[in-house]
């Protein structure tokens, strides 16, 4: 499998901060790598790179087989970009914004026209198609800026953060959306916060910190690295702690910690839900009331607990101070 | 890069201009309005005073409305220029630029076309201002072409403006800040000019500056090509207000040859925030 996106080395400083400290990434045809990090990390500013916007100080990068530095007007052609803050002109109804883009990526007036009907059939924007952006709700905005990306049907697409500040139901509306087009063999490089959403769309996940890749692997090996998903539960009385531990250990997939001043345990285990139902069930039969249960699914704070020794909020800290 | 696409990229981003002045008339309601404003505010508040210091007797008002209408489409033209840089400055904030920036068309096609754009915008604005004059009782007392000339060279040094302001308003990323700075250097710009008072009125210093001041040959070419010079007002001394036309032309190709290349590089370096 070739590799649609490469990068090597690349750096970049703004004055005295180092924004990219030496990053290195690959990703093969028709796969999505998730970049994951907190604000300030460097994801911007690899996106920016790998889409001509922004010539790094050094290193060098290829995308779709063109190189970056040498030829960015033929990767413009091979790529689609969509910013972290969705780029639509507010004035412009959402068709407009289309066509607009179309007849920029010289498709030629017709095809442009009947391109932006045809995207906005597929991103449910039929209805607001001919009203200005400035009306669309944000999750709206930000379709009709992925559906921008796409006017070309390019090989390569570049998404940052994608469903930040979008509502829960927006998010996975957009998930849907993405993982739709990645079946239909798109190479994606996608930046994120937020290591569930990494987990749902990338096959592989590269998280930076402060411009330099942290770790590199698939969601699984991340979790496992961190843990991967914990139940914890609180018991009425303490009991009854230590039962607790022994009714559950069936549904442990791990060593089980107590926390006795708190009449807490924390154990990992798989299966999500059904894990949960499972080990409510036992904690029933076996007569052991609960205060507290809930399952706790491994956040970028234990990825960067466990690979940096702080919590990701750090790093957001340090840019500010 | 062929010349046939860069314009074809060019017209596609100027109708997208255009499509906002459309769809928001306030923005060209209040850049009509304030010269308005200007016109009758002048015309009847410093009409008078003015108006007599031009030596015309009993028509001391009309005689100031007729002098005073270049210098209100000089002022008008070059803060209509300033549109351009406000509006890039939202377009890089609003991450607009980024998207043109990452897609294959002619680089250079943004800001053609948003200069482009700008110059149909003061189109309509000097019809409009025209009208106004015409109601308050300017007239235009020259030849078809001379008249023509003189909106030529209005359009023509605004254009240039423009691309000063192209190049700023992508350098500060700000519409706020921009229409705050751009103000505070072109409202003292056109006023210490021969735009609303004749020369010899201005404190001595500030008659040389005037005099050099290429937003005086501006309305000085307008007040000449228009025939609105007040009769038996003397021969200016200094040769830009003698040959305003050429001196104006002249600025503008200067302004051009340095902001057009400047403006670009800035385009190609700029990303949002
Ligand atoms: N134009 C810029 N000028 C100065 N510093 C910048 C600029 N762009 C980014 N940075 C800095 O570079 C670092 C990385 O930024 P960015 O790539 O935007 O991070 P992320 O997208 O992961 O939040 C941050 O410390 C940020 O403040
Ligand atoms: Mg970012």
């Amino acid at each position: 499998m070739t590799d649609a996106i490469t990068a090597s080395g690349l750096v970049k400083r703004y004055g005295d901060v180092v924004a990219l400290a030496g990053v290195d990434l690959s990703v093969p045809s028709g796969t999505v790598l998730g970049l994951l990090g907190p604000n300030g990390a460097g994801k911007t500013t690899v996106v920016r790179i790998l889409s001509t916007l922004l010539r790094p100080d050094r290193g060098s990068a290829t995308v779709a087989g063109v190189d970056v530095l040498a030829d960015p007007r033929e990767v413009r052609r091979r790529i689609g970009l969509s910013g972290q803050y969705a780029a639509v002109d507010e004035y412009l109804t959402g068709f407009e914004n289309l066509q607009m883009i179309g007849r920029l990526y010289h498709l030629g007036r017709p095809r442009a026209r009947e391109r932006a009907r045809e995207l906005l059939a597929a991103f449910r924007l039929e209805d607001a198609a001919d009203r200005p952006a400035r009306t669309y709700s944000g999750g709206m905005r930000r379709r009709l800026d992925l559906a921008g990306a796409l006017v070309a049907n390019p090989p390569v697409l570049f998404l940052d953060e994608p469903t930040t500040g979008l509502d829960p139901r927006s998010r996975i509306e957009m998930w849907e959306v993405i993982q739709n087009l990645v079946k239909a063999g798109t190479t994606l490089l996608l930046t994120t916060q937020y290591l569930e959403e990494a987990d749902v769309l990338a096959d592989t996940i590269v998280v930076i910190d402060h411009g330099r890749v942290i770790a590199r692997g698939t969601a699984d090996e991340l979790k496992a690295q961190v843990g991967g998903e914990r139940l914890e539960v609180t018991v009425s009385d303490g009991d009854r702690l230590a039962d607790a531990v022994d009714v559950l250990a069936p549904v442990a997939a791990g060593e089980a910690s107590t926390e006795p001043h708190r009449r807490a345990m924390t154990l990992p285990v798989v299966g999500g839900a059904s894990a949960l139902v499972d080990a409510l069930r036992r904690l029933d039969a076996a007569g052991i009331e609960v205060d507290d249960v809930g399952l706790r699914r491994p956040t970028l704070d234990d990825v960067f607990l466990t690979l940096t020794g702080r919590p990701a909020e750090d790093a957001d800290d340090q840019e500010v101070a | 890069m062929r010349v046939p696409s860069v314009l074809a990229d060019a017209d596609v981003v100027a109708r997208r201009n255009i499509t906002k002045i459309k769809r928001v008339p306030d923005l060209l309601v209040f850049t009509t309005l304030q010269p308005i404003m200007f016109v009758l505010l002048f015309s009847y508040v410093f009409g008078g005073a003015i108006g007599s210091a031009l030596g015309s007797g009993s028509g001391a008002g009309e005689a100031y409305r007729e002098f005073l209408m270049a210098g209100i489409f000089a002022q008008t033209v070059i803060f209509g220029a300033t549109i351009t840089g406000s509006a890039l400055a939202e377009d890089v904030k609003k991450g607009i630029i980024d998207r043109f920036r990452s897609l294959p068309m002619a680089p250079s096609a943004v800001l053609a076309g948003r200069t482009l754009s700008d110059v149909v915008n003061n189109v309509i604005v000097l019809v409009v201002m025209s009208l106004t004059g015409l109601a308050v009782g300017w007239r235009i007392r020259s030849g078809f072409v001379d008249a023509v000339i003189g909106y030529v060279v209005l359009l023509a040094f605004a254009y240039a403006v423009s691309w000063i302001m192209a190049w700023v308003g992508m350098l500060v990323r700000s519409p706020e800040v921009f229409n705050n700075a751009s103000f505070i250097v072109i409202f003292p710009l056109t006023f210490i000019a021969i735009t609303f008072v004749p020369l010899d009125t201005l404190p001595a210093p500030l008659q040389r500056f005037a005099e050099w001041n290429p937003v005086s040959s501006v309305t000085q070419a307008a007040r000449e090509q228009f025939g609105n010079v007040i009769p038996g007002t003397p021969e200016p001394a200094a040769w830009p207000l003698q040959n305003p036309v050429l001196y104006t032309l002249l600025w503008a190709v200067v302004i051009l040859a340095v902001f057009i290349p400047l403006a670009n590089l800035q385009y190609r370096r700029s990303t949002s925030r």
